[in-house]
């Protein structure tokens, strides 16, 4: 995947192989957001191109959970199946392995009311693996969480992706969660973002991210 | 405890009138005492009863002919932008027309049965539910059309999936609005055109503590409809109603 904009972001250009895992980190409003609506194809860049992004291809996650208050846990997780034209039951007999390997056996039938912030983002995120896409954009998707959970959570998303490869973006920002779930981290400067920094996590130390982070 | 406040303010109420209206030797005619409606509640229940079954069955259809057609407006004018535009500034205009007015017309058409009156209770519980419903549509959270969208959803599927849902806690507010209106349109309609209802008792214009059993009866239809629409909501809507559990 190849983009480079401007506007709110001058100068990102930045190519994602498959099955890889970068993560974005950025002052707030460096425009992490606007880029990854670019490569959903919810905005169209005012310049630059994108190639391999699009409805078509990429999956958005949302910082906030937004499940539908009305449908289980279940029926949430599994919309995009219904969507594409599954009946509700072939929609859950397809969604509920997944539920059950990745920890939400027990959950399946509740509401999004009586779930804890942590297991609505992991409905959240099956709500958007299923959607059966090569790429997975994840904006802050743990932002709104309290610490504990979100170490949890980022150890879930983790072996999530190890059983269900796809190329994935994360934006936060967050230096740890950066350096933990992604194999290359790309640093932004304050708007307009550009790219100040890209490494792999593995020969990388939170320091050095923070310098880059600082300008 | 909390729940019967009520009845404490009412019976509060009841007394200051009673003591009012003895104290001063007011007479029926001008002011009847709650005692005298109530014995007139009493002695006239052969009347009243039957009267009561027709108004309330004649507010019952009204009201349920206006939610179908009050959501089903809404839903098309919701569902085509063009026609919205076209029909909502009148649909507002129209609201104007005093519905005393169209009364005595639709008998006229309809003639001296059931049929005008539930079309009557219907004109005029329409509008607060057609309306609640479409503000209801416009007001969701962008953010869900947003995610609906990169899941590939169509608006059509938007509109069902997300929209009608997220509007219809809106959609029984207006209906609970609608109740006592239900009432009152009624009333009207039946002083146009005999039906048997309560205001053929309420018509007795010199006999006041009639009348008041008349209002009281029909304040207790509004009050039985306007509870019945609550009760309905708690059981379709469980998510908009606070109650937690499981979903299907």
């Amino acid at each position: 995947m190849r983009f480079g904009t401007t506007q709110a972001l001058a100068g990102v250009d930045l190519t994602v192989a498959e099955h890889e895992r970068v993560c974005i980190v950025g002052p707030s409003g460096c425009g992490k957001s606007t880029l990854l609506s670019l490569l959903a194809g919810l905005e169209t860049p005012t310049g630059g191109a994108i190639s391999g992004g699009g409805l078509e291809r990429c999956a958005l996650m949302p910082q906030r959970d937004l499940l539908l208050p009305w449908r289980s846990a279940l029926d949430n997780g599994c919309i995009a199946l219904e969507l594409a034209g599954a009946s509700r039951e072939q929609a859950r007999a397809e969604a509920l392995p997944l539920f059950e390997r990745f920890g939400l056996e027990g959950f399946a039938q509740e509401r999004p009311a009586a779930l804890s912030g942590g297991m609505r983002q992991r409905v959240a995120f099956l709500r958007t693996l299923l959607a059966r896409k090569p790429v997975l954009l994840l904006d802050e998707p743990f932002g709104g969480l309290d610490a504990i959970t979100r170490e949890e959570l980022q150890g879930w998303l983790g072996d999530a992706l190890d059983a269900e490869p796809r190329t994935m973006l994360l934006v936060t920002h967050d230096v740890d969660e950066a350096l933990r779930l992604g194999r290359r981290v790309i640093v932004l400067s304050a708007r307009p973002g550009r790219v100040v920094l890209e490494v792999e996590s593995a020969t990388s130390t939170r320091d050095e991210l923070r310098e880059a982070l600082r300008g | 405890m909390r729940r019967f406040g009520w009845v404490v303010v009412l019976a509060l109420f009841l007394i200051a009138w009673e003591a009012h209206v003895r104290l001063r030797d007011i007479p029926d005619y001008l002011l009847p005492s709650p005692s005298a409606i109530g014995q007139t509640l009493w002695d006239d229940r052969s009347t009243l009863g039957p009267e009561a079954l027709v108004t309330g069955r004649e507010m019952l259809a009204g009201y349920v002919l206006a939610i179908i057609t009050g959501l089903g407006a809404a839903i098309l004018l919701r569902l085509v932008p063009v026609l919205r535009d076209a029909v909502l500034p009148l649909l507002i205009g129209s609201q104007v027309i005093p519905i005393v007015a169209v009364a005595p017309i639709l008998v006229i058409y309809l003639g001296f049965g059931i049929a005008p009156k539930v079309l009557i209770v219907a004109l005029v519980c329409f509008f607060p539910i057609s309306v609640n419903a479409l503000d209801g549509f416009a007001r969701v959270d962008p953010e869900y059309r947003r995610m609906m969208r990169t899941l590939r959803a169509t608006p059509r599927q938007v509109f069902w999936r997300v929209e009608l849902p997220f509007a219809l806690p809106g959609v029984f507010s207006g209906a609970r609005i609608a109740a006592p209106y239900a009432a009152i349109a009624a009333l009207i309609a039946e002083t146009a055109g005999g039906s048997g209802g309560l205001a053929d008792s309420m018509h007795q214009q010199l006999d006041t503590p009639l009348i008041g059993a008349g209002v009281t009866l029909l304040a207790v239809l509004a009050l039985a409809l306007y509870a019945a629409v609550g009760l309905l909501e708690r059981w379709l809507l469980p998510w908009a109603t606070g109650d937690r559990g499981s979903g299907q």
